[in-house]
């Protein structure tokens, strides 16, 4: 029924029914544009801020370890609101405007702000940008895509979003080549890239024509939480957030790869990198892999992957850079076959004037549960050591799996 | 809007954003060469040769303008406002004890890498080591035999900016290098203790095989005191960070946090004495974050922030006095005894 709903308010948006084979809607490649922007904008700063707090404005460890708390619960409950204004009169576009804005005027900011109080701030508001953007970001992406191209327009997303992230670090390098310690430089130019993303998005992101039946409610927050007596919602919920709670975060995947394959500390800031060409390299193939195959079962297969990698971590001996390889490929196959196509797998089911809110639901379902799962694997690691740590998350990741196949609640997008 | 006018303004917006970052970026790199001119006033800075084994003078990072600013140099103790003799390579951090040093030295290219650099008593390079995502303190014990330095090891862009710090030791008679002290025994309050968020920073040596340091884990610092020999370390108090052990190993000198402080700097500096475990607050009131050295046995040199990166000052180790300004312009001051 929802998902009659959705093909309505699709057709309504004149969104063409593609089988998959026709070009991405132009609103994808802009909304890709703006996050391959954001992101250089994003990752030229975090790679050069700890160098930056801790030699350039001298602050010790521990203030800086106070800086890394904020992060983590800051966006919740921001994601959560931003999906819900923006579901409000369809203003998609304008919410994930101000939370690219948002983030773009941050940057410039971290200039004057060189004290731990204002650092905290600024990087709060940052965040806070971050939160209130993806959730209308990910809704434009899934209104402006027909049912059946879901996967591959947001594994194009994905890919776009990735290579941003891949250029980032390079950039700030490259800046700090050119003029030793500017730090401020690199702070300014990440300003203006991130005010070309905002601008593309202004100038070249399409709102998708008014959403719902006519007749329909208009979105309230009591429908959007409501859509959690939807069956499948519920399920898709639950099955991120079990999956979620289990999935080891990837600051412990990565000192675990450092730990075990014996990587050098200058190297280690690289590791991400891996990951995110993993990512960006498979995030298409298994979009569409996943418009063809079904989105679920692409999604719970992505934890697959982890399911090899984390074995591979323990048993792999003496490591060597075709270890860290493959570790690395695999926790960059997981994210290109979960990241986005859970989006792909929830979108359809969600009637289009409740999208945002509702993909927000399950976006937070994930992230809490990815905050849960921190807490359980530090605390795992220190009482029992790195090895059974792993062996228990491998074992809890298989039993979640198997939840996930048995509950599958996408039933309805099977191709036709 | 049409596409056309859309794309138009795009260029041009483009073109304009382009055009501040790289003018920004020209006069930042422009803004360096500013600072390799004298500045009228400034300290007097005289090129020429340093050694580690003339005891008496103060070794310290000359930070004050002109085309020796940044390199390593030196002044007799007792003349520390004279002409500065600078020399020798460029270092991020730096300490010397009985002729030997460690520099530790920023590698600029696409990945920053930093190494520390081991040197004889006339600056040359014995040995390299890789180090982290950027350097912190490093320590030289009193005889020269032992080097310890600190290094962040810089985290990943996905979990945010996650952190570590990782503390080697070295012992440059056999090249032994201990890569962690996370890896040594750790007994705090009599009881063995395991935690994966030990962190250690601040290493000091009273001799070859004592030392005492830093230990961070749930949220609270700690002064250890530990054995390389035995590969243990020892929790003595809390609230301690980056020790500095007096000449005669009595006293240790550290940054004591100042509870509900929340400001950027929540330090003051504290003298502890080992024998009496009797915590001393010195007379130096500003918040400060540094490891200090020991000018003698009664006093202590340290960093202030300054205008262009810190001055040296002086206080007495026991509380009495006031704070005195040592010199301008200058950080990682190293007494050779």
């Amino acid at each position: 029924m929802y998902l009659s709903t959705a093909r309505a308010a699709d057709a309504a948006a004149g969104v063409r029914k593609g089988s998959g084979r026709g070009s991405v809607p132009a609103t994808v490649i802009a909304l890709g544009s703006v996050s391959l922007l954001t992101d250089v904008s994003a990752e030229m700063v975090t790679a050069v801020l700890p160098i930056y707090v801790v030699v350039q404005l001298g602050l010790s460890p521990l203030a800086f370890g106070l800086l890394d708390g904020l992060y983590g619960g800051v966006t919740v409950l921001v994601r959560l609101a931003g999906g819900h204004l923006a579901d409000r009169r369809g203003r998609h576009k304008l919410v994930a405007g101000l939370g690219y804005g948002l983030s773009a005027a941050c940057k410039p900011a971290l200039l004057p702000a060189a004290t731990v109080p204002g650092l905290a701030a600024v990087l709060a508001a940052d965040r806070i940008g971050k939160g209130l953007r993806t959730a209308p970001r990910d809704a434009l992406i899934s209104l402006s895509s027909g049912p059946d191209e879901q996967g591959r327009a947001f594994g194009v997303h994905r890919a776009m979003d990735t290579v941003g992230a891949l250029l980032g670090p390079l950039v700030a390098f490259g800046l700090l080549w050119t003029a030793a310690d500017a730090y401020d430089a690199v702070f300014v130019v990440s300003g203006c890239v991130a005010a070309a993303g905002v601008l593309v998005l202004v100038l070249f992101v399409r709102r998708p024509a008014p959403a719902g039946e006519t007749g329909a409610p208009p979105p309230s927050l009591r429908r959007a939480l409501g859509l959690l007596r939807m069956r499948a919602m519920r399920r898709i919920c639950g099955c991120a957030a079990l999956l979620g709670a289990v999935t080891i975060g990837d600051a412990f995947v990565f000192l675990l790869v450092q730990d075990r394959f014996g990587v050098t500390p200058q190297w280690f800031p690289l590791l991400p990198l891996g990951t995110a060409a993993g990512f960006l390299v498979l995030a298409m193939p298994l979009g569409l892999l996943a418009d063809r195959v079904g989105r679920w079962p692409v999604f719970v297969a992505g934890h697959g992957a982890l399911l090899a990698a984390y074995p591979a971590l323990l048993l792999w001996d003496g490591g060597g850079p075709a270890a860290i390889c493959g570790v690395l490929v695999l926790h960059g196959a997981f994210y290109a076959a979960t990241d986005g196509v859970l989006m792909a797998a929830a979108g359809p089911l969600l009637p289009a004037e409740l999208r945002a809110g509702g993909l927000a639901l399950v976006q937070t379902a994930q992230a809490a549960a990815r905050l849960v799962s921190s807490v359980l694997f530090g605390a795992a690691w220190t009482v029992w050591g790195a090895g059974p740590a792993v062996w228990a998350a491998t074992i809890a990741l298989v039993v979640s799996v198997a939840v996930a196949l048995v509950l599958h609640p996408v039933t309805e997008e099977a191709p036709e | 809007m049409s596409t056309a006018a859309r794309i138009r303004v795009l260029i041009v917006a483009l073109v304009a954003l382009a055009v501040l970052a790289v003018a920004y970026t020209v006069y930042a790199a422009s803004r360096t060469d500013v600072r390799d001119e004298p500045r009228p006033g400034g300290p007097v800075v005289r090129e020429g040769g340093l050694t580690l084994d003339a005891p008496g003078r103060l070794l310290f990072r000359n930070m004050a303008w002109g085309p020796l600013r940044d390199r390593l140099a030196s002044v007799p103790l007792g003349a520390s406002r004279g002409v500065r003799t600078a020399g020798g390579p460029t270092c991020y951090t730096f300490h010397a004890a009985g002729g030997t040093g460690v520099c530790v030295q920023a590698d600029r290219g696409l990945v920053n890498r930093f190494s520390v650099v081991i040197v004889d008593s006339r600056l040359r390079e014995l040995r390299r080591y890789p180090a982290g995502g950027g350097p912190s303190r490093t320590r030289v014990s009193p005889s020269g035999r032992m080097a310890a330095w600190t290094v962040f090891v810089s985290g990943d862009s996905y979990a945010g900016t996650n952190f570590s710090t990782r503390t080697s030791i070295l012992d440059s008679r056999t090249w032994t290098l201990h890569e962690s002290l996370e890896d040594y025994t750790v007994i705090k309050d009599g009881r063995r203790y395991r935690s994966v968020d030990v962190n250690f920073w601040g290493v000091t040596f009273a001799d070859d095989d004592l030392f005492y340091a830093t230990m961070a884990t749930r949220g609270k610092t700690y002064l250890v005191r530990g054995s390389v020999s035995s590969r243990t370390v020892w929790t003595l108090t809390d609230n301690a960070e980056c020790p500095s052990v007096s000449p005669d190993g009595t006293r240790v000198a550290f940054k004591h946090r100042v509870q509900g402080d929340a400001s950027s700097l929540p330090w003051r500096l504290h003298v502890l004495d080992l024998r009496t475990m009797k915590e001393t607050a010195t007379a130096e009131t500003r918040p400060l974050d540094t490891q200090v050295a020991w000018l003698d046995g009664d006093t202590l040199l340290y960093e202030v922030p300054a205008e262009y990166e810190a001055d040296l000052w002086e206080v007495p180790a026991d509380g009495s006095g006031s704070p005195a300004l040592v010199m301008r312009a200058a950080t990682n001051p190293a007494v050779l005894r």
